[in-house]
């Protein structure tokens, strides 16, 4: 029974720490579909907890915060689509720079503002978002199993991690049953297709990179006003590029998305768990090296185990109109 | 279109072209590469907006500021390079940029009730659930009719339709291109193939260097007519052949095959032998193994099966490109711009590609430079190439040039043998029949020749034996003036057997 109650515990710290990485991965998904990569997750979601801790810190309303997170998280992503969409540039460049700009700039303007070396003032509960115990949590605890997972794995968390989960739905049916999400994989896929069908290919990418922008505000405010209480610097640690290599290794899909995010979340939670643990024969293993573990993981997977990822044909290629 | 001007950068594309299709009516528009034809007809279906201009849509003038003014003014393209998602279901495809609601299930089944009767009323059956990646050349030009007759098309404009099909195929199109026409459609067909204007068209219109140069009835007119109005100048159509008994053996192929990386026979069981002092032409519709089977032969990719003797000794995989040269195979790749020349480099440079070993350019590693504009000048003189500028970029050359230029740069090494593709692929009718020529005399000269060309007339004029390929196999083996394109377009879709 302990070790039943070691998993569900597992479990439940996976899905606060997969959080982040489902909306930073359904961002990718929204961005790259369109033709547009968008390395700068990281510093998008960077940008995104900055800005909702440092709102948070001074006005205590959890939901300032998440707005101040889309707003400075659709800023970026502005920049990201002029860059890309209105001047053809390169995408991984501009993202590398805006993931470094974020870095900079969250801990210059944190030192500059609060004084704490780059950190945001520690936040009391009513400024944070708060964990939500559904209806029956309790009762259901009596439940063998069953009732122990929804009390403890489903039930407990912040409005921000159900709306995490909602939102791979909502992709899903956005993307593959309206017609926007035709014209956005269609521009992804092949722009002068759409250039020809009469539509504006620009304002198509433009709107993929808002809804990244929107996205990773989501998780920006989640990092630091839901699931931390304040801004540290560099609080994203990878989880940016992690939710890249989750969208690859769910091949630009919804669903198998919400799967290699909830994996990744899944390792994260085993590494802490795991820290000082020893094995028969090797010893205490290194902190270093489970820490390493999603990585290393990552690497593997990516190498070999998911067959071809084949990304949208037009994906990193700006949409330049022939000569002819 | 009244008066249309276009300018990129300093060149002008079209300069106060008038142009005038009557409704009902087949209206051909040909041009050498570069005329303007595509610019022309890339403002009328608003991809570009011409500087100055007017243009009138049945009798009232029109703003064509976007392709989607095009579409609502009924005007449908056909691009030449076709403009589907591949990923996408034909639905999907067609569905793409039409004003439907929200949701895509609704006008999806709109979309499939029309399909199902265009199918029915032109004949023009494609599944509906098919993706664009599985589709034959001949099915995705259908898909692409079908979006314009979709979204309401009553002009249509086809740029080059009949460069992938056989000719089967292109008949067909030129039967539903006249029921369209015979509806009160107007149909306008971009094209360098003057025997196919002088088959399908009603009027035609030739351009020239950004000017509309004439506009004939098409009954009144004919295609050497046509060929100088083009060129502007006379021009030798079909260049002269003296058939003389061929020399020795110099390539012999057993039993060549390719199996690719996914697991697909691109090339199966091929075996045939080209002697010296004969082209032999390699016919196909494009993709059916030969680019592929020029690919091994020029030692760019290892077969899978069989094997290669030139002058009697086996070529191995891994033998030494250099050492294969001073053998005498000589290539001319299919594609210039990608594997014959480098853009970036000056005429010069490009033009010593893979030759830089001889002695002339300098000792040991050292690259003499002034040796190389020598003999770049030398090429340019020998093959008429404009400007004679061996420092220019080498993409600032017009697509003939720069293909004369690689032309040049392997003919005039003496080779044993030379393995050309596609020589004329986006090249003008005057640079055409001098390259015709230029290949003709080296055959002539005792070289033996391996054409590749997806042109059948191109074929059928320069080649003395013809091999057909489909599918990756040879299914066929004709002698020249033994055959002609209708058994050589059945033999190319595989169908032969059935109608022999």
């Amino acid at each position: 029974m302990s070790g039943w109650l070691a998993l569900l515990a597992a479990l439940d710290s996976a899905v606060r720490l997969a959080t982040p990485l489902i909306f930073a991965c359904l961002a990718g998904l929204w961005s790259e579909r369109a033709g547009i990569v968008d390395i700068g997750l990281e510093g998008k979601m960077l940008a995104a907890a900055f800005a909702a801790a440092a709102i948070v810190a001074i006005v205590p309303n959890p939901w300032l915060g998440l707005l101040a997170g889309i707003g400075a998280s659709m800023a970026f992503a502005l920049v990201h689509g002029f860059a890309t969409i209105t001047w053809n540039g390169n995408q991984i460049v501009s993202g590398m720079a805006l993931n470094f700009l974020a870095a900079g700039l969250t801990a210059v303007l944190g030192n500059a503002w609060f004084g704490q070396g780059g950190r945001t003032p520690q936040l009391a509960g009513a400024a944070r978002f708060g964990e939500v115990t559904l209806p029956l949590a309790e009762a259901a605890e009596a439940v063998p199993f069953a009732g122990g997972f929804y009390a403890e794995v489903i039930s407990g968390h912040s409005l921000l991690v159900y709306s995490a989960f909602l939102l791979v739905p909502l992709t899903a049916f956005l993307m593959f049953r309206t017609r926007w999400g035709l014209r956005l994989r269609a521009s992804g896929e092949n722009p002068a297709a759409v250039e020809t069908a009469g539509l504006s290919v620009a304002r198509l990418r433009y709107s993929a990179v808002l809804v990244a922008g929107i996205l990773c505000g989501f998780g920006g405010a989640y990092l630091s006003i839901a699931q931390s209480a304040g801004f540290v610097p560099d609080m994203t640690a990878g989880k940016g590029y992690i939710a890249l290599a989750a969208l690859v290794f769910a091949k630009w899909r919804p669903w198998p998305a919400l799967g290699a995010c909830l994996l990744f979340g899944f390792l994260d939670a085993m590494a802490l768990r795991l820290q000082g643990a020893s094995l028969p024969g090797i010893g205490a293993i290194p902190v270093q090296a489970i820490q390493a573990l999603p990585y290393i993981l990552t690497v593997i997977l990516l190498a070999g185990f998911i067959g071809r990822a084949v990304p949208p044909k037009a994906s990193g290629t700006p949409y330049v109109k022939d000569r002819s | 279109m009244r008066g249309i001007d276009k300018r990129f950068g300093a060149a002008a594309a079209n300069r106060a072209v008038d142009f005038t299709v009557a409704r009902g009516s087949i209206h051909g528009l040909v041009g050498e590469n570069g005329a303007g034809k595509s610019t022309l007809m890339s403002i009328l279906y608003g991809f570009h907006a011409a500087d100055s201009g007017t243009i009138a849509v049945n009798g009232r003038d029109a703003v064509i500021g976007s392709p989607a003014d095009a579409i609502r003014l009924g005007i449908g393209m056909v691009h030449q390079h076709f403009m589907l998602v591949e990923a996408f279901t034909v639905v999907e495809n067609v569905m793409l940029g039409m004003a439907t609601g929200f949701l895509t299930a609704k006008a999806e089944r709109g979309v499939r009730a029309r399909l199902a009767e265009l199918a029915e009323a032109y004949g023009l059956a494609i599944d509906p659930d098919a993706r664009i990646a599985d589709l034959s050349v001949g099915e995705l030009q259908r898909v692409e009719i079908v979006k314009a007759l979709v979204k309401g098309a009553e002009i249509l404009i086809l740029d080059e339709p009949t460069a992938v099909l056989t000719p089967q195929e292109a008949d067909r199109l030129f039967v539903l291109l006249r029921r369209l026409a015979g509806e009160g459609r107007s149909i306008i067909l971009v094209t360098h193939k003057l025997k196919e204007i002088m088959a399908v068209t009603d009027h035609v219109s030739v351009m020239r260097r950004g000017e509309m140069v004439a506009t004939l009835a098409t009954g009144a007119t004919s295609p050497r007519e046509l060929a100088e109005l083009m060129v502007g100048r006379s021009v030798l159509l079909d260049p002269d052949r003296n058939a003389r008994p061929p020399g020795a053996t110099v390539l012999t192929v057993e039993g060549l095959s390719l199996v690719d990386a996914r697991g697909h026979l691109r090339l199966d069981d091929a075996s045939f032998e080209v002697r010296a002092g004969e082209i032999v032409g390699v016919a196909g519709v494009s993709g059916n193994g030969q680019s592929e089977l020029l690919d091994i032969l020029a030692g760019l990719r290892q077969p899978t099966g069989g094997r290669i003797l030139l002058d009697g000794v086996p070529i191995r995989p891994g033998d030494d490109p250099v050492a294969l040269r001073e053998r005498g195979l000589r290539h001319v790749p299919e594609d210039r711009l990608r594997r014959g020349l480098v853009a970036a480099f000056d005429a010069a440079d490009s033009a010593v590609l893979g030759c830089t070993p001889e002695p002339a350019f300098g000792p040991g590693p050292f690259l003499d430079r002034a040796a190389e504009i020598a003999d770049c000048e030398a090429r340019m003189a020998s093959f008429d190439i404009r400007p004679r500028a061996p420092t220019l970029g080498t993409a600032l050359f017009s697509g003939g040039n720069q293909q004369k230029l690689v032309l040049a740069r392997e003919m005039e090494r003496a080779p044993r043998l030379l393995l050309v593709g596609q020589p004329t692929r986006g090249v003008d009718v005057g640079a055409i029949a001098f390259i015709h020529a230029r290949l003709v005399a080296l055959r002539d000269a005792g070289a033996a020749v391996l054409l590749v060309s997806s042109e059948l007339d191109e074929i059928l004029a320069l080649s003395d034996r013809i091999l057909v390929m489909c599918g990756g196999r040879i299914v066929g083996e004709r002698r020249a003036g033994e055959t002609d394109e209708t058994e050589l377009g059945l033999m190319m879709a595989g169908l032969h057997g059935r109608a022999a």
